[in-house]
Order: C-alpha cells, then structure tokens, then sequence
C-alpha cells in the first residue's frame, strides 16, 4: 500500500487505527514534495518544520483521546490567501512577499481543531485574479496531468497538489469558479459551498460579496467531511449564516432514485468543447440510469453573468485591495518622494498587470458618473440571474453541467487574450452571483489524456442533494 | 472599439486605484478596458427597469455585536509587519498639513 | 460692502457617540492611551479581517434623531467611501450615503428676532479615523490607530443659518440636547466633537445660493466664530474682484486667522462610494422605534416646564439650570436631599455662576456632589452659619468638594449666639470709636451700620447677625442716657 494514493478519509482511518502515524504521513507527503515540486511548482511556502512538530502533536492528541475526528493527522495544504498565524501569506503577490499574518483564518482554524496537519501554502492566481495560477509572482503552477498545460485557477496550486499527491486534501477559494475549474482541469473533485456558509473572516477578500471558501480533495467523500469541518457559524463574519445542516457527509448515499435533475440547454451552446460536451451527456446518462429524472430546459442570461461578474468582483477588489499601500505590513518602494509617491510607487512595482487591470477597471465603473450605469445596472443583472436559478429550482433539485468548456488549455495561450480566459469561467461565474453551491467532479479524460469535469450545482443551502448526485456519479465511475 | 479610452481618462483612474503607469502600460490599459467596457455594455441588452440593485444575495439583517470590550493590547502583533515604525506607530512620509 | 450679502452657512457636525468599543470591533473607546494599544486586526485594516457592528451604535444615533425630530429610515446600510490618507487603515471609510439612518429634522434655536427652527438634512453613521502625529525630527508622519473606527455620528443641518450667533446656538443646542441623551460627552478639544462649516454668500434678496466652501480644522467655538467671519469676508472680496468662488474644501489655520485650499492634484475627490458588502442591512422596525423613544430621558423643554410647576422657579432660572444636564442634576439631586429647590437655585444661579465665570469654566465642570450643597443650605437654615460665612464655606464646596458640617466644626466656623461674648465685643467696638458713637446719639442714624460691622469683624463674621444689631442699639442706647 501507498501512503499517497489513500484518499484523506481513509488516511484518517488507518491513523485512528495506529496503522499509519500522522508523522508518518507528513513525512511522505513531504518526500512526494520534494520530488514533484521541481515540475509542478504547487507551493509558495512549503513549511517542513512546522508540519513535523504538528504532526507529532496532532499524533500525541489522537493517542490521548484529544483527536478523534475523521480528519485528525491528515496533511492538508492550504490556499496562500487564507491567513495563517506565523506562516507567511502573500496571496501570490509581490505586495505581501513578506506579509506574516498574527491570526489565522476561520476556516484554517476550524481544520486545525480537527486536527489537520498544514504542511504549506499553495500557489494561486495574484489576489485570485485569473483562471490559469500563470498570474502568481512566485511562478506558474503546472498540471500534474500534462506539466506544458496549466493547471486551472485561480486555486490552481491548491488542485495541482491534490492532484499530484503532493497533500491528501487542500482549501481553496472560489470568487468565480476558482475551486471548480482548477479542480475539473487537475482531475480533482471541489466544492463552492453556499455563500455565508464558511467563514471569511481570515480570507484575504477579493470580491467580497462572491468569495467563498471550500474544499479540494480526491473523492466526494474527502471533500463533504472537510466541509462538514471548515463550516461554521462565525460571529466575526456578518455575511456567515447560521444553518443546522452542516452534516455534509450524511448525504453521501449512492442513490438518485426521483431525483430530478435538469440541464441547461443554454450550457451545450458554441464555445463548449465536443469531448467535454460528451462527457456531460455521459454523466447524465448515468444519472437517469440510476433513477434520477433528467431533462433540458432553458436556463436564459447565462451570456449576461461574465460581464456582469467583472463589473461587480472588479469593483469590490479595486476597494479591498487598497488597504496594500505599503503603510502597514507588505511591499513599500525604495524610493519615494512624498506621500502620495509612496503609494503609487509601492502599488505599482507590488501588482501584477492582471490585478492592476482589474482594479483599474473597478475604479472606472465606480466613478462618478459610471456607477449607475455600470455598478448598478450590474447589481440588477445579478438579481435577473437569481431569478433565473430560482425559477429553475423550483422544477429540478440539481443543475447539471460542464464546469468549463475546454479541458485545461497549454501554459501562455490564455493571457494573450484576457477577455476569452474571463470566457472560460461562463458556466461556473453565475453561481457565485446567485450565492448558490456547485461542485466539480471529474469525469474521465480528453484525448489528449487531460482530465473533464462535470458540474453540480444546488439550490441556496442545499449542498447534500449537490453532495448526493455527486456521489452516486463517482461510485459509478469506480464501478465501470 | 465603442468604447475609446482616452489618455486622460487612464490618468484620471491612475489617480484613483493609485497606480503609476508606463507608458507602454497606459497604451495596454487604455486598450484592455475599452475592450472591457465594449464587452460589459452587452449588459444594456437587458431592460431592467423595475429590477432593484442586488447587494446581498440572502435578506438578513440586523448583524450586531454586544458593546462589550473584548480586545486587549495587540499593539507589538498589529506593528509586527510594519515596513517603517517609530515609537509604536507606523512610519510614514510627512502628511500635508 | 458687507451689507449687501446675506450669508448662507450649513454645518457637518461630527459626534464621537459614547459607546464602550469602537462601531466594527471590540477594541476599546477610551481616550489616550499609547499609539496602536487600542487596536486590533480590524481597526488597522489587517487583510482578511471583517467588520461587525455595534447595536449601541446604531441606538444612539436612532436617539439622537428621534431628539432631533428626524424621520427614521427603517431600512438603512452602510457604503464604503474610498480615499488614500494613512490615517485611514483600509483606505476606505465605512460610512452612509445612500441610505442614512436619520433624515429630515429639526431643532430650534433662541435668535434675537424670536425662536427659529434649523433643518436636519441627515444624520448618518461612520468610522472616525486614526491620528497622524508629525515628527518634526525626522520629517515624517507617526500614525497611531487608536481613534480608528471609534463610532461617530454626522449630523448634516440645511443651509439654513445666516450668521456665526446662530451657529453658536445651533452647536450649543445641539451639544446640550447630545449630552442629556448621554449618546457623547461633545468635548471640543478631545475631539469628541467636530464641526465643518459649509458656507456661501449671496446678494441680499437673491434666491439662489451662491457657491459654497467647506471649512474643516475647527477646534473651538471661537475658532468657528472667527473662521465664519473670514470666509465670508474672503468669499465677498472675490465676488467683489470679479472672480469667482469655487468649490473647494478649506482648512482654517485658526492662528493665521486664514484658510487655505485642501487637497492636491493627487485627490480626484470622487469617492466611489458604493454598499460594504461586509456588512448586512440594519432594518429598524416600529417596535425598536417606540422602545429608543420610550427610554429618552427628559430634557430641557420638559424639565423647564416641570421646575416651574413642581419647585416654583422662574422661567429664566429654569432655563439657565437646565442649560447642561450636569447642572440640571445638581440641582435635582441637592434640592431632593434638602427639600429647598429655591436655595439651591439661589446658590447655583448666583455664587456658582459667579465661580465658573471666574474660573473660564463651564457647567460640565462643576464637581462638587449635590449633597454636599443640600448640607451647606442646612446649616444655613439651622441658623448654624451666617450667610457671609456660608459664601466662604461654598467656595470650599466649589473648589474640593469639602462636607461643609466637617469644615464649619473644623474651623470654628458656628455662629456665636452667647450674650456674653458679643456684648463684650460690642463695648470695645463702642469704646473705640467715640466719634462713630457721637454721630449716633447725634441723628446721624446710619453711623450704627460702621459700629455693627465693626461688632461682626471682631468675631470674625461669625457673630448672629440678628443679636449684634440689638446689642450694638441697647449699648448705645445706654450710652445715650
């Protein structure tokens, strides 16, 4: 048996059941690290030290009875735009090259409870901006799959290092499509949870009204029990909700039996990809073979969300990432004449193109004389899509789909051409507009041998039927 | 293009976002955001007269805490990552005053 | 020239609300205290970190509208107004534009031509901003956070004033009505509260009004005063020059007695003001309205009224006892423990005006307790001081707070009331001014006034006002056999 290739869940058994010890299982992780990062470049920080005295921490508290969670001992790697005390988060940034948080996120906190074990930082697009993890300051990520291909993004490292077992599971975020995108080019399965599901408090905002926090694991089973850990009610965040269902993994049940399940015609027009179009047709076939109700309908304005998205996220992120001016923690120029050369000096020699472009953008569409027209009628737009969705929950329990129209594209093809990369984000952009849960779950290969992904996506608040058909699907999978 | 940038409008958001540009990068930003604007203007496809800007996806309200203190001195962690700091502040050019 | 322009003058006021934390996190309020050692990853604007609001916050501002005569906006949120300044962690306010919380009052002023009501336009609620401290040695700047995201109130009034006398009554009003609610302490020079005056001028008779300026930087009523006086002498010498006044924000250097333009070409001034996705909704409903309104102490309209009715004092005594909530406690609190309303307005309407006016200070000031007051009327009523020697004993009060029973025994302050003694007394006041006696006996009928003063200095004031008066005349009645 190979440590590597147990799922988190199963590794956590066989820790429960001293057959494996969490040092152990760093140790490999760590090994597996080392030999894959030369080509994959998951990591910003890799932290060794920190995760061998963890885990002989964490190893100590399963003896004594303090761990006994599916997930004590495990290592997890976690997105460099989650604050971790005393690990350096740069959010792939040049502005926080040296950015040491003093407190830990939420989410990362609530895993330590339960006993993980962080062994580093991933790469990711700069502040999440992008879909490819080639923005990042530190370097580009590389697809496990096929290391000329990218590996998705912007929780691309994330992705990448599930996928190369280079970590048992990994947290990511997903503004856009960021879990699910990386996750269905890197063969991986990822969950976007509701928004105000998980806590925010400690994630380094982007677009605050969109940003959610979730899983990235191997199996839809790791990804449920790791959201059932992360999720939590959290009086620092405003926008955390309150929910009683956060028992993810009871939904883990191979059966769809009634379930009914539609597909947005809308999904399978031009731009999508025949072999990923098959694929989906595929998964559907599967799903009404097991008993679920399948059927197309019109989903409509799903050519309105990618704008409408950059108007919004571009706005909120040209706000929240003015706090980076080089006054209290990050990147401040050498030479500066003045105040307001600091500023501009610092900010300008601390971002990349694509973050400066899209906090450029923002700030024009919130300026004086634009906001109506642009923010606003964005807002309106976002409120016609939750309509749209709600209207298509009333009549199906789970929307199924592709996660993007291609499967991962060659490293430097996509930012020749920013506005076809912001394309690739169309099927998972309105989801985040509309606050809903979606998921990604691979589904076989191209030719070329790079990994599809089929989406899920979940009425507000109704993960475990997302979870459910989820599930039924991989265990078919395995079963072929 | 629809939408022409002009120079003085790419100064104008420079001000704004606090960016100084190139001017090899003003010519790139002038160009991806009128390429941008042409894009996001399909939005005016749509009539939403009658539709109510959406903030917030889910209608909660009234998300308050207690006025209680609960934070204590944290001054040596808050300074920890300062670039420049003198005194327990952060250092920073003279302000114009 | 002046005469011709009327001027035009509307105020922001700022109001540091007296909450315990500051209005997003739970870090501490209090003033001073070393810089950054009341901060806290959300008043610094740490990355990731999230704001969530105060409840008391939002109850003062609602008081202080619903004091205001303000309508209540039962659906109000909060934007992010964004600007670079250091003093400013996240490098946007979060503050209320679109919809504020109060809008659309009233308060009325006392103006030589009768009462007039000022409007309220708004009153929104926000974060205030950290302190920049200039270092001088170095030629940098030293930002200290611990004043950042303390809760204010801004309280934005029509254009609705004409001269500085009626912004004095208008701040002063407006302070005093703060102060009873207890949503401030309102203290001009700790900051706690700030007024920008918007001010234009315009041809007598005009209609519409002319262009306006924003002064900042205003740390006294005096400065306000002075910096009225010379915007609108700067604004009428302009229009006189044939230029025109733009729309600018001013700060007042209150010892040039002059403003200058604020901002640079490095501020565009274009906010971007759009709603903090950070934070939900405050939706007020009827219920919460009725239960602020139900809870607001009695203020001065109500207490004027009352102190007529219930203790007898004159309208004007009323009003000047009710003028800050402190004095108006004093008062309640003493006239309860000495069943005496009308001595204990004598006293404060007289010998402790009379001290703060001495002493540059204000009601707020006095720190004497209310039953230390009750006691000196006591002692007075018991017949056991005189009045001379109960002013001397309120100025004790006045300046330490003393327990005038202890002080009186202390030094041997009692009236004497032996026969004895003062007739002693008396005889060598008597035998040591013939003339005095002479002038007496001779119809000069005032000479016994000198001759009863003398009795009373010689027992050092404390000799029964009453029994001297009859000795000194029986003595010289003798005298005069």
């Amino acid at each position: 048996m190979r440590i590597l290739e147990l799922s988190a869940l199963e590794l956590g058994k066989r820790i429960r059941e001293r057959e494996i010890s969490a040092v152990e299982a760093t140790e490999a992780v760590l090994e597996r690290i080392r030999e894959k990062e030369p080509s994959i470049h998951a990591y910003v920080t890799v932290d060794e030290e920190g995760a061998l005295k963890r885990a002989g921490e964490v190893q100590r508290g399963i003896e004594d009875g303090r761990f006994t969670g599916p997930l004590a001992g495990v290592p997890v790697a976690v997105k460099d735009n989650l604050c971790t005390k005393g690990l350096r988060t740069t959010c792939s940034s040049r502005i926080l090259y040296n950015f040491v948080p003093t407190y830990t996120a939420q989410a990362v906190e609530n895993l330590e409870r339960a006993g993980a074990v962080i062994v580093g930082k991933t790469n990711m697009d700069e502040f999440a901006m992008g879909s490819t993890t080639e923005t990042s300051a530190y370097g580009v990520t590389r697809n496990p799959w096929n290391t000329d291909h990218v590996p998705g993004g912007s929780s691309g490292g994330s992705c990448a290092a599930v996928a190369a077992e280079e970590c048992f599971y990994a947290l990511g975020s997903d503004t856009g499509g960021s879990i699910r995108q990386p996750g269905s080019f890197c063969g991986v399965t990822g969950i976007k949870p509701t928004y105000g599901t998980v806590s925010r408090y400690g994630l380094i905002a982007y677009g605050s009204s969109l940003d959610q926090i979730g899983p990235v694991g191997k199996t839809v089973s790791d990804c449920a029990a790791v959201l059932e850990a992360i999720a939590s009610y959290d009086k620092k965040d405003s926008t955390s909700i309150p929910r009683k269902d956060l028992d993810f993994t009871a939904a883990l049940e191979n059966d769809v039996k009634g379930m009914r399940i539609g597909l947005p015609r809308d999904y399978f027009g031009e731009g999508l990809d025949y072999e990923v179009r098959e694929a989906v047709l595929e998964a559907a076939d599967v799903l009404r073979k097991k008993g679920a109700l399948v059927e197309e309908f019109d989903l409509s304005l799903v050519e309105y969300a990618v704008p409408a998205y950059y108007v919004i996220a571009s706005a909120e992120a040209s706000s929240n990432l003015s706090r980076f001016d080089g006054v209290k923690y990050g990147l401040r120029a050498k030479d500066y004449e003045g105040l307001h050369e600091m500023y501009k000096k610092s900010r300008s020699e601390g971002f990349g193109p694509e973050v400066k472009r899209r906090i450029m953008l923002g700030a024009f569409v919130l300026s004086s004389g634009y906001y109506d027209a642009y923010y606003l009628k964005a807002l309106r737009i976002k409120a016609l899509i939750k309509q749209a969705f709600d209207r298509a929950f009333a009549q199906y329990d789970v929307i199924l789909g592709p996660t993007a129209p291609t499967t991962a594209p060659r490293l430097g093809e996509s930012l020749k051409d920013p506005l076809k990369m912001y394309l690739g984000d169309i099927y998972t952009i309105s989801v985040n507009l509309a606050g809903l849960p979606g998921m990604t779950v691979p589904w076989g290969k191209d030719k070329k041998g790079l990994p599809i992904g089929v989406q899920l996506i979940g009425d507000c608040f109704e993960e475990k039927k997302m979870i459910r058909a989820g599930y039924t699907l991989e265990q078919a999978k395995e079963g072929r | 293009m629809a939408n022409v940038i002009r120079d003085d409008i790419i100064e104008y958001v420079g001000i704004l976002a606090k960016l100084e540009l190139s001017q090899e990068e003003k010519e790139t930003a002038k160009e991806d955001m009128g390429r941008m604007l042409d894009y996001i203007d399909k939005l005016n496809e749509l009539d939403t007269d009658g539709v109510e800007p959406m903030s917030h996806v889910f209608s909660m309200n009234n998300v308050f805490r207690d006025d209680v203190v609960s934070n204590g001195d944290d001054r040596e962690n808050i300074l920890k990552n300062a670039p420049k700091q003198k005194d327990g502040a952060f250092k920073v050019p003279r302000t114009v005053d | 020239m002046g005469r011709q322009y009327e001027t035009v003058i509307g105020l922001e006021v700022h109001v540091e609300l007296a909450t315990k934390t500051k209005i997003f996190c739970g870090c501490s309020t209090e003033f001073g205290g070393a810089p950054n050692t009341h901060t806290c990853p959300v008043c610094t604007g740490m990355p990731g970190s999230l704001p969530v609001l105060n409840r008391q916050v939002v109850e003062y501002a609602m008081a202080v509208g619903l004091a205001a005569n303000c309508q209540i906006n039962q659906y109000c949120k909060f934007d992010r107004k964004n600007y670079f300044y250091p003093d400013n962690p996240q490098n946007y306010q979060i503050s209320q534009l679109y919809l504020p919380i109060c809008h659309d009052g009233w308060i009325e002023i006392d103006t030589p031509s009768g009462p007039k009501k000022i409007g309220i336009h708004e009153i929104h609620m926000e974060e205030d901003a950290g302190k920049l401290i200039h270092d001088e040695w170095e030629d940098c700047s030293l930002v200290d956070y611990n004043r950042s995201g303390v809760p204010l109130i801004e309280i934005v009034s029509e254009p609705d004033m004409r001269n500085a006398d009626e912004v004095m009554a208008y701040l002063e009003k407006l302070r005093m009505m703060i102060q009873y609610l207890g949503a401030s302490d309102c203290k001009l020079q700790e900051g706690s509260m700030r007024a920008d005056v918007n001010l234009s001028v315009r041809k007598a008779g005009a209609l519409e009004l002319g262009t306006r300026t924003e002064m900042k930087n205003l740390n006294s009523f005096k400065a306000i005063a002075r910096a009225i006086e010379g915007e609108r002498k700067r604004q009428i010498e302009r229009i006189e020059d044939g230029k025109k006044v733009i729309q600018e924000t001013r700060r007042w250097d209150d010892n040039k007695e002059n403003s200058y333009p604020m901002r640079s070409k490095e501020d565009a001034q274009d906010y971007r003001y759009f709603p903090d996705p950070d934070l939900m909704p405050v939706v007020i409903s009827r219920e919460w309205i009725e239960e602020i309104r139900s809870r607001q102490p009695e203020m001065q309209p109500e207490k004027i009224r009352r102190y007529q009715e219930e203790f007898k004092i004159p309208e004007y005594d009323a009003r000047i006892l009710t003028s800050s909530k402190h004095m108006a406690w004093l008062f309640e609190e003493a006239a309860a423990a000495c069943g005496k309303p009308k001595e204990v307005s004598n006293w404060l309407m007289v010998e402790a005006m009379r001290l703060l006016k001495e002493h540059d200070q204000a009601p707020e000031d006095l720190c004497f307790s209310p039953v230390n007051l009750a006691g000196l009327i006591n002692l007075v009523d018991r017949g056991m001081i005189n009045r001379t020697v109960a002013k001397t004993v309120f100025e004790e009060i006045f300046a330490h707070d003393t327990d005038p029973e202890i002080y009186v025994e202390e030094k041997g302050l009692k009236i004497v009331n032996d026969q004895g003694a003062l007739e002693k007394a008396a005889e060598e006041v008597i035998r040591a001014n013939p003339q005095s006696v002479k002038d007496y006996l001779g119809g000069k009928e005032k000479a016994i006034g000198f001759l009863v003063g003398q009795t009373m200095r010689a027992m050092k004031g404390k000799g029964d006002p009453g029994m001297v008066n009859k000795i000194v005349k029986e003595l010289l009645t003798k005298q005069e056999r």
